[in-house]
This record gives C-alpha cells, structure tokens and sequence, in this order.
C-alpha cells in the first residue's frame, strides 16, 4: 500500500515520499509525525458518570469496539490518559473532582463532552437546582456529541474527528474556534 | 459548589488509633459510576465503610414536581438507566391508578415482554462488569454480544436504544414493529445456546468460586431490617419478588419461579441473577406467541388529572423494589413525588457485610450488589 494513499476519507500520513531504488526516503516535519502518531492512540479516561456510561461501554464492547482506533486503553488513572470522555451528568458536588481530574492529566489533553447532559445540563436543565448547565462551565471542551444517550456510532463519529483534527496540526484553541 | 480544599482535605491519612482511611471514588475504576466510598482500615482489615452520595444527585423527584403526568415518565428513564422500561411501568402504573384508566390487553403483554428484555439485558450487562471488577474483562464482550441483541430490538420498536421512553399512561407509544416476534424469538434461541458458556466461563471457574463463596453473608433478618429487595435479599433466602406478591400488567397469566437461594454471600447473588435471567425467558416465551391483537394505547383525554390522594405503585426492577409514591392535589402536576429506589437499601447493607473482610473482598461484594448511582441519588 502506498504510503501517502487516502484511506477512507483520512489525511494520509504526512511527508514527500522520495522513491529510491529498492525503497524510498521520507521527507516530513517532526510536528505532523508527532501529530499523526499521537492521534492514532488517545487513551481515554473511563469517567461515566451515568446513562451514556452505559454507550460507553457498548462502544468499547465487540460490535463496535472503538479498538479499532486506537482508543481500547481505557486508564482509570487520569496521569495515563489523554482525553476525558465526559460521559453522563456533572452535579455541582462532581464539578471540582472533574476540575482535578483534568487538571492531574498530562499535555497534550483533549476533552469530548458525550451527551445532552454534558454539553448543557441535558433534561435536566429545567427547573433543576443540582445540575452544571455543561461541561465547558468547568472544563475546556474540544468535542461535543448531542443525543441523550449517543449512539454508539456517534462516539465513533466524534472520536474520529477528534483524531483527524490532531493530524491536521491544529493546537487546542484552534479546534475549540472550529467546533463553536 | 463544594470548594476544592473539602476534597483535597478527604485524602489518604492515619486515622487516631493508626488506622488509614482510604477513599475509593468519586473516580474509581471499581465503583460503577461516582460513589464515593470512605474505608477505614486496620492493616488489610476493614473497620468501616462510608458511603458518600451525591455525586450525581440531579434533583428528579423535584424536578418531577413541575412535570405534567405525561412528562414526568420520561424523566426517570434516566433514573435507574438500565431498567428504564421498568420505571416506565411504575410511573405508567401509578397514573393508570389513580385514573382508574383501563390498559388494552395488548399493551400488557408487550410491556411484560419489554419488562423482561430490560432485566436480562440489565442482568448481562451486570455479569460483565462485576467480572471486571473482579479482574476477568472476556465475560464483559460474551454478555455484550447478546445485550446488543436486546438493544436492537429495543431500538426497532422503541427507537432509542437505552432510554427508551416507549411506554406512557394507558398503553404504549406507538404499536411494535412488525419484526418484533422473530426477533424476539431469534435473541431467545441465541441465549439459549450461549448463556452455558457464560457457566463455563464464570460460574465454574475456580478463582471466581474462591473469591465469591463465603464472602460479604447477609442473614435474611439483616436483609429484612435494611429494606433490602431484588437479587440481594433473595439470594439470603428472603422471598420479596412484586411480581409474584403484587402482579402488575400480565405477570398474573404467566408461570415463573421465584429464585431463592439460601447461602447469602456473594455467590448466591450471582446464581440469583443467572437463574433470573432463564426465567425471564420462560416468561418471554409464554408471552411472545399470544400477543393479542387489538389497540395498543387505551383512549384518554389530553390532559390527564389524577384524583385527590395519596397513590403507591410498585414494580420490581432488575435491582429490587421501585416504588413511586405520589401525592395529588388534583391539578395537572404532582404535588409531591418520591421514588423509593432499590439501591438505596442495597447500599446501605454495604457497611454490614462487608465489615471485618480483607479490601480485597470489597470489590466482589459491592460488584454483586449491583448498585446503580443515579438510581441512588436520583
């Protein structure tokens, strides 16, 4: 297969192949292969907090087994983990362990808010006194995915993007303004 | 908002007589959700365990207060997710209640079958993390396998696949899909020819057997004086099964056992469960040929008002005995509303049962209490 060939819609490995006889010479920039090969294992942190837990952990199962991706290391420690899969409803009694654990993740980090609840407060934004009306009121988000809960294959969807954003180089603020 | 030294403050630290106290949670690999668990220990002993809830408390029964009686169901979907269908009826039943409103007989049959898918899937997905917690992760993808079955099924008829909010006051939502009956029946004869390699995987393996035999014993009179319900007090030899002592929908036309099993620790829990899980299939097939024709959502005004009063309807879920308990005044709105939820009173056993084991055991005997924390805080 060719090195630089499209797959699927995905940005190809990045650099200027030089052909050479019996093999060839990469020619690319440290930051796109440090991107490429980041994006390709994002190990994410198992916070469920509630239902879209439950999708989760469907995702992580073998019919749609986000492994394929490069995400299967679920860490239960935020030091080993590089995005935080906000899954279920952040109360204001979670709000500063969220914060923490956030603030305990090492650089690069990345942040996907799954759920109604996490992008505003959910079904529960009405006439509720408990609930964080989002997120991104405590944490910086990169990607949001509605549904209450997501489909399986919206989490797929949303890690997706997430990576093909990495590949592109963009840094945190960038993919922040593309998402709003 | 809880400041950030409050927590900071919670860490490891030695106790006044030289003991440590550990806190499991809120962000625990182990702990199924945000409980948040302060353990006292004595060397590897455990000396006392402190739930600490609210961590996901979103204020339901409140919230319910300003819900119209056909809003409110939807709301306690997310209340204990993996039984949603089942709070459904509770809620669905209660209003039926104090309507005094007539359900088509169709309606029943299917919402017992729905009832039924939701406890074995519930039940499946049970087995797989309890066998995480435990430090097997291949029981996790077998049980999924046929979870995903369930959910299909669910998604063709309800439309959503975890919070389906399909069943409203006086029937269903909309009818079932045409399919529903040989998918029904296919999902049946695929549990059938797998649910022995979950026995050969788990329940016969050596280290599971060492690790659950003998370990967290609730007595029945403990199980009776914490409220326990469901799985838990059964398996402690305490018959407590609504479905038997209260029929609702058309549990009164189908024959089941209730599963009983004597020893109490954390592997009668587990045999509780798996055995629940062949009767809920026993029901199933019972149901799944006789659905009768007819409507499937009884008439009903637009509006509906329940009568002035006090009303209780109870059901068992996957984990235990929902009861809603509501009070009227008349109008379009509850004027109180309170869920008694089963993991409430499973948790509160925790302490009793797990007292004077070794840390390690702690894990097998909350993992077989099978708690639920939103089910908990509500």
């Amino acid at each position: 297969m060719e090195l630089n060939e499209n797959i699927a819609g995905n940005p190809p490995f990045p650099g200027i192949i030089h052909e050479t006889p019996g093999g060839g010479i990469v020619v690319s920039t440290f930051d796109s292969i440090i991107n490429w090969a980041r994006s390709n294992s994002l190990w994410p942190l198992s916070f469920a907090t509630s239902c879209c837990g439950i999708e989760m952990m469907s995702t992580a199962s073998a019919k749609y087994d986000f492994s394929r991706f490069g995400f299967e290391v679920a860490r239960a420690s935020p030091r080993q983990a590089d995005v935080i899969i906000i899954a279920g409803t952040i109360v204001n009694k979670m709000a500063p362990v969220l914060k923490r654990l956030y603030d305990q993740m090492a650089d690069p980090k990345y942040v996907i808010a799954m759920g109604a609840c996490a992008i505003s407060g959910g079904p529960f934004f009405y006439n509720t006194y408990s609930v964080v009306k989002g997120a991104d009121h405590v944490i910086p988000v990169d990607v949001y995915i509605p549904g209450c809960p997501p489909r399986p294959e919206a989490l797929l969807h949303s890690l997706i993007t997430l990576q093909e954003k990495i590949k592109m180089g963009m840094t945190r603020d960038q993919i922040r303004a593309d998402f709003k | 908002m809880y400041n950030q030294t409050e927590i900071i403050k919670d860490t490891t630290e030695l106790g006044p007589e030289g003991e440590l106290v550990v806190n499991m949670g809120p962000q625990h690999p182990a702990t199924h959700g945000v409980l948040h668990l302060v353990v006292t220990l004595n060397g590897e002993t455990i000396k006392k365990i402190e739930p600490h809830l609210g961590y996901i408390h979103r204020s339901i029964e409140k919230m319910c207060e300003s819900l119209t009686y056909r809003q409110f169901i939807y709301v306690t979907s997310r209340m204990d997710y993996l039984s949603s269908h089942i709070n459904n009826t509770a809620c669905a039943l209660l209003v039926e209640k104090g309507m005094q409103i007539e359900v088509p007989e169709r309606a029943k049959v299917v919402r017992t079958i729905l009832n039924e898918l939701t406890r074995i899937a519930s039940h499946e997905l049970w087995i797989g993390a309890m066998a995480m917690d435990l430090g097997a992760f291949t029981p996790f993808f077998y049980a999924f396998r046929e979870r995903e079955m369930i959910t299909e099924i669910m998604e063709d008829t309800c439309g959503a696949r975890l919070t389906m909010n399909y069943i409203v006051p006086s029937g269903l939502m909309y009818d079932i899909h045409p399919e529903f009956q040989t998918k029904v029946k296919a999902f049946i004869k695929q549990f059938k020819e797998k649910v022995t390699e979950y026995e050969d995987l788990v329940t016969g393996n050596i280290i599971f057997q060492s690790r659950t035999k003998g370990v967290g014993v609730l007595t029945p009179e403990d199980a009776i004086s914490y409220g326990c319900s469901g799985p838990v007090a059964r398996a402690s030899g305490v018959s407590c099964d609504m479905r038997k002592i209260a029929p609702y929908d058309a549990y009164d036309k189908v024959e089941f056992d209730e599963i009983i099993e004597t020893a109490g620790d954390s592997f009668a829990r587990y045999m509780v469960r798996v055995k629940e899980m062949n009767q809920s299939i026993r029901i199933i097939e019972q149901l799944i040929d006789n659905i009768p024709e007819g409507d499937f959502v009884g008439k009903t005004k637009n509006v509906l008002k329940l009568n002035k009063g006090e009303f209780y309807q109870r059901v068992e879920t996957a984990r235990g005995e929902l009861g809603v308990y509501v009070v009227s005044e008349g109008g379009t709105t509850p004027y109180r509303i309170k869920f008694r939820s089963p993991g409430f009173s499973n948790l509160s056993v925790l302490d009793h049962i797990a007292n004077g084991s070794k840390i390690g055991d702690l894990m097998a005997t909350m993992g077989t209490l099978d708690l639920v924390i939103p089910d908990i805080d509500r």
